[in-house]
């Protein structure tokens, strides 16, 4: 696939860094002009795909985080969060509004903020291994 | 962390602010439960006018505040809600289960 642009990030578990993966994606996908909805929506997503990882991937150390964005042709915005924690051993039961093991504080939203606020995405785990979401964004052209 | 409440006829407002995500919602959880329990409202008003940005987590601050509201029979109503937030809130129905109110612009 050709790529435009691209940026890599890595950064451990700490959930301060859940702001700061945010603003970074969203300064990097600034260039391709998105509406101010269209960064709501990638910034929301990235912050639920980095969230993740912190709260399960993760639950009793501090692990490493990658993230990379790629811009791709016909303005696509490509976006991987990958870390090697625990893994998730039924995706669809995560996948599923509401589910949850991260206790009250936690909505069981994650999943579905993210697959509505995405043009695509896709999870692969291994347990034991770690998590991988792909997830994409096409960004209208403006006049 | 800094928010300002205010108890005034029974009506219990919280201000919220900034960006609400797990790092920060974790807080607000508490601090909201806190508020209900010592004080009891008939409603509690969270207020999202100086909120810049919330994900999920920011959905299950609104469904603590709920439930403890549901608790004491009280009722709990969103104002000042921007789009991103309320982008999230539609996204996962919350806005189905409290009356929300969007903010003026």
């Amino acid at each position: 696939m050709k790529f435009e642009n691209y940026m890599i990030l890595e950064f451990p578990s700490r959930s301060s860094n859940e702001a700061f993966a945010r603003s970074a994606v969203a300064c990097f996908a600034a260039q391709m002009d998105p509406t101010l909805e269209e960064l709501g929506d990638i910034k929301t997503a990235v912050s639920e795909a980095v969230t993740n990882c912190i709260v399960h991937a993760y639950p009793n150390r501090i692990g490493q985080i990658m993230l990379r964005c790629r811009i791709l042709k016909d303005n696509v915005f490509d976006i991987v969060v990958k870390d090697k924690g625990i893994g998730i051993s039924d995706i669809e039961q995560a996948r599923r509004p509401m589910y949850t093991t991260g206790g009250n504080d936690r909505s069981g939203m994650g999943f579905t903020i993210m697959e509505s606020f995405m043009t695509s995405f896709e999870v692969t785990s291994m347990p034991g291994k770690g998590t991988t979401v792909h997830m994409r964004r096409r960004i209208q052209k403006r006049q | 962390m800094q928010f300002t409440s205010y108890l005034e006829n029974g009506r219990l407002t919280v201000a919220l602010n900034g960006e609400i995500d797990h790092h920060r919602a974790k807080h607000y959880i508490k601090a909201i439960a806190g508020k209900i329990e010592a004080y009891t409202p008939e409603v509690c008003i969270l207020n999202f006018e100086d909120v810049t940005f919330i994900d999920s987590s920011g959905i299950a601050v609104v469904i603590n505040a709920l439930r403890a509201m549901t608790q004491i029979e009280g009722r709990l109503m969103l104002t000042g809600m921007s789009e991103q937030p309320m982008r999230v809130f539609r996204a996962s129905g919350i806005d189905k289960l409290v009356d929300i109110k969007e903010a003026v612009s």
